[in-house]
């Protein structure tokens, strides 16, 4: 690797167009927009800096911090789905014969790939009361069941648009570990469970927290599967800053509500630093 | 005598894909040896290994451990123990952690773990370190700590994985000394792969030497040496000189046979030889004098010295002789100032006694 | 654990254990029947519900002339395209800088470019919105022909998507033997040579895995767009999420049938060539 004085020409070039979009059109909005959480609404489309308090203030009364406690609690939940069953599936695929690996990974993969929105509306289909699951259970004398417009349906929705995206981390941990530590602790009499628990566990421990991080942030975030699928029932944060820019018109409290969440990423992010440089596991 | 304690009946191993890497192989092992496994890369004897330790399962076979077939017994069940090539020491546990671990899931109370471990840590001289996490350590320092691990179990085999191959030359001696000592006090049966004829022909009390999944032969390494029951066995073990040669005449004290370079000799043997066979002897075996020599009953040729390698103890010399035969002969360096005592070119007789040569049927 | 093996599988072979492959079966089951009833049903002659009435290709003809639709996904495929070129060129930039430089401060520079992929989309959907509208940028473009008043969803889209594209472009110079460029230069060739002769035929593969990806990911998008978007330059994911609202329908099953295809194709052709590559073109 050169030094960048080596060849600034070079270096300057290569460094600067992604850098300007970088800057121009990501740092500047956002630190456009930690403003005008400060800010006060003079008009409809105005708003004036005054270094206000108020709007992060109001993100605690009750009904909001009902909200925010509620996507909380439904991210955890939707990432601890996802992570029970992505983890199975990952650890599966680690050890099936070479020449099914990458198949199996496409296929577990491809769902991420097709447009969220679409997903979301397929599972509208079998989740509502005259949908396919509906149908199903009709025939063995059950339901039917309202499946939509409740939490367990954003629930559900959550885990089915973001398991692939906890696979991934997962696999890759996973496959770096070394099978020696598996067959050692087998070797000297641990069972299959006390194995997994005391050796693979702690040691596909950074990949469990990269997919946690990857797949509980963006659930924070979601306002669209929450939308399609919870109704009325099942608002989140998201939900709440769409309403602020679209329709209830106010950009100081929604770019406050906005930084909340951001607040909530970078911590994330941070702790999950801290554990990297901690752990002795298999690094993602 | 006393049960095997390994018996090994017909064990097959066949790769999906049709590979057989293990291929009806049977011995016995009895307790308290130094057995070692010694071959080429691929020769099945890594898998031979696993097989007994559960971590892979026969095709077919029984494998016949104390006394009972496990060859389907999960690893966990064994009363075997197995020190991984590359040690697969826990990285997340401490020392103490890991040596303790194979105690603690098996229920051993705490009390006596504790003390165990503290034994067990004593025998490899590694207490110091009990509270060390292993990235912290050598590679020597952690096979010592895969070595109490698995014999704080007191297994009734201990499996070693290519032991000494991750160690350089001091450290190798080293070790080589400490597992042989180690097995002599504990006084439980080692079990080793390598492929390095140095390590098993010095360490081992027994060797099967393994080619393409079957055993070739298994004996002392003195017989492995100077008795080879093949070609392959002679050229994998030490240096040879293979002579291609015709059987002349074969009785049970004497065979009489044409040699290429050598001509007609005769051989003290004992069993039937026919048609071509191989003889052949060892490069130390062989004297360089620049006369012909006098002794009757040696077998002697004449040739030109192609090249000598020097390697300070010893020098290798290789001698031309008729029929293009080349022999190797292992010099001894023993004057300061004369060296071998060859040179290239020089013209020179090299002889043997009958007795050192060696005839190979297959 | 079981009391015996298997012959022939070892305690690590959980690939043959059952109940594995249920899970796995299952799963996958759970995973695809709800994508592939879509697709099926985009075929049903039936308006509503979930009965299959008979095999039609109306609804592909009913989204086809509807002309929203069709403007929807003009504006979609452009702004991809677009966004793709420009995401590339940016992307791989980037990823050659980093590749080759060292300078003060690269692990926080690299940190800030992951941002883009880590942080919540409404964030970065949020805050462009209020950019556009505060440098007048959202007013100025609405009045422009087609296809410039899409600038600000192109600018958007390119501003997520190139920092996946330095990931990818990254990930293939890895392998690059620094070596063929030491040789080209002690032949005598300048910078840009080297660049265009040596380094970019290699970079190749990295370089349509990442088009490729930065396309799906911009055709794709929906809340990013959502927010940057206004009535005039709607996109197809924008569209289609306005019609759901109104309930579930088979024209909208046909026009996503359409977006998936669309979708997987890149993909399938992205991932392979992201395969590892066995020898490095020199």
């Amino acid at each position: 690797m050169d030094s960048w004085r080596g060849n600034l020409r070079v270096f300057w070039t290569l460094f600067t167009p992604g850098t300007f979009w970088l800057l121009i059109f990501f740092i500047i909005p956002l630190a456009w927009m930690f403003g005008i959480s400060f800010s006060e609404k003079t008009s409809i489309t105005e708003t004036e800096f005054t270094g206000t308090l108020a709007n992060y203030i109001r993100s605690f009364d009750a009904i909001y911090l009902q909200i925010i406690w509620k996507s909380i609690w439904i991210s955890v939940l939707a990432t601890v789905f996802c992570l029970l069953l992505a983890y199975p599936i990952a650890f599966g695929i680690c050890f099936v014969p070479v020449r099914w690996k990458p198949l199996l990974l496409l296929l577990v993969i491809l769902p991420f790939w097709i447009n969220l929105l679409i997903r979301t509306y397929a599972l509208i289909a079998v989740f509502r009361s005259q949908g396919y699951l509906n149908l199903v259970l009709g025939w063995v004398g059950l339901g039917p069941f309202e499946m939509l417009y409740n939490d367990g349906a954003v629930i559900m929705g959550l885990v089915y648009v973001y398991m692939p995206f906890m696979v991934l981390p997962l696999y890759a941990t996973i496959e770096r570990l070394d099978r020696s530590y598996l067959e050692a602790s087998l070797d000297l009499g641990g069972s299959q469970f006390q194995t997994f628990w005391k050796v693979t566990l702690p040691l596909t421990m950074p990949g469990i927290i990269t997919g946690i991080i990857l797949v509980f942030i963006p659930c924070l975030g979601s306002f669209l599967t929450p939308d399609m699928l919870g109704g009325a029932n099942a608002i989140m944060i998201g939900n709440v800053i769409e309403r602020q820019f679209k329709s209830a018109n106010d950009w100081p409290f929604g770019s406050a509500l906005s930084f909340l969440l951001l607040y909530v990423t970078f911590a994330a992010l941070a702790l999950r630093a801290y554990l990297a440089a901690r752990s002795t596991g298999a690094d993602v | 005598m006393a049960e095997p304690i390994i018996a090994l009946r017909n064990v097959t191993k066949t790769f999906p894909g049709g590979v057989k890497a293990v291929d009806d192989v049977s011995f016995d092992i009895d307790q308290n040896e130094f057995f070692a496994l010694l071959g080429p890369s691929g020769c099945g004897k890594t898998t031979l290994l696993r097989m007994i330790s559960g971590l892979e399962t026969p095709t077919s076979g029984q494998i016949i451990i104390g006394g009972e077939d496990m060859a389907l017994t999960p690893p966990n069940k064994r009363p075997t123990n197995m020190v991984f090539q590359s040690y697969a020491v826990f990285p997340h546990m401490t020392v103490a952690d890991n040596v303790a671990y194979g105690l603690k899931v098996t229920g051993v109370p705490t009390e006596e773990t504790k003390r165990r471990v503290a034994e067990a840590l004593d025998m490899v001289k590694l207490t110091h370190l009990a509270a060390r996490k292993p990235d912290q350590m050598s590679g020597g320092q952690r096979q010592r700590v895969a070595l109490a691990r698995a014999l704080v179990k007191r297994p009734k085999v201990l499996l070693l994985d290519e032991p000494l191959s991750a160690l350089d030359a001091k450290l190798r001696d080293e070790m080589r000394l400490e597992l042989t000592r180690l097995q002599e006090n504990v006084g439980i049966t080692f079990i080793i792969v390598t492929h390095d004829q140095d390590e098993a022909l010095s360490m081992a009390s027994r060797i099967a030497v393994m080619d393409k999944g079957a055993v070739q032969q298994i004996a002392t390494p003195s017989e492995l040496y100077e008795q080879p029951t093949s070609r392959f066995i002679a050229d994998f073990i030490g240096k040879v000189n293979l002579i291609n040669a015709t059987v002349v005449s074969s009785t049970p004290k004497k065979l009489v046979c044409d040699a290429r370079g050598l001509g007609r000799i005769e051989l003290p043997h004992d069993g039937r030889a026919a048609g071509d066979i191989a003889i052949a002897v060892r490069p130390e075996k062989l004297k360089i004098t620049d006369t012909q020599p006098k002794a009757a009953k040696k077998i002697s040729t004449e040739g030109k010295v192609r090249d000598v390698a020097y390697y300070g103890d010893t020098s290798h010399v290789v001698v031309r002789c008729k029929d293009d035969l080349e022999l190797s002969v292992n010099v001894q360096n023993d004057s300061r100032v004369g060296g071998s005592g060859v040179e290239r070119g020089q013209k020179v007789w090299i002889h043997w006694a009958p007795e050192d040569t060696l005839v190979l049927t297959e | 654990m079981a009391e015996t093996l298997k012959p022939g599988s070892g305690p690590l072979g959980y690939g043959t254990r059952l109940w594995l492959r249920s899970l796995f079966v299952a799963i996958f089951i759970a995973l695809y029947a709800p994508i592939a009833t879509l697709i099926a049903f985009s075929f049903n002659t039936a308006k509503r519900g979930v009965v299959w009435r008979g095999f039609t290709w109306d609804n592909y003809e009913k989204a086809w002339n509807n002309v929203a639709l069709q403007e929807a996904l003009l504006n979609s495929l452009t702004i991809a395209f677009i966004a793709t070129i420009i995401a590339t060129i940016i992307g791989a930039m980037a990823a050659l800088f980093l590749w080759r430089f060292r300078f003060p401060f690269k692990p926080a520079y690299e940190g800030v470019m992951a941002l883009p992929i880590v942080i919540p989309e409404i964030c970065m959907g949020v805050s462009l919105l209020l950019f556009f509208i505060y440098t007048g940028m959202m007013g100025w473009s609405v009045g422009m022909p087609w296809p410039l008043n899409l600038i600000n969803i192109i600018i958007a889209h390119v501003a997520f998507c190139f920092p996946f594209v330095a990931v990818v472009v990254r990930s293939r110079l890895v392998g690059f033997n620094r070596q063929f460029e030491e040789a080209s230069k002690d032949l005598g060739a300048s910078e840009w040579q080297t660049f265009w002769n040596v380094i970019l035929p290699f970079m190749m593969p990295g370089l349509v895995a990442g088009a490729l990806l930065a396309f799906t990911l911009s055709l794709d998008d929906f809340v990013i767009t959502f927010f940057t978007s206004g009535p005039e330059t709607v996109t197809f994911p924008v569209k289609v999420y306005s019609l759901v609202r109104r309930g579930v329908s088979p024209e909208i099953n046909a026009a996503s049938t359409v977006l998936i295809v669309i979708t997987v194709i890149a993909t399938i052709i992205a991932m392979k060539l992201q395969a590892p590559q066995k020898t490095g073109e020199g």
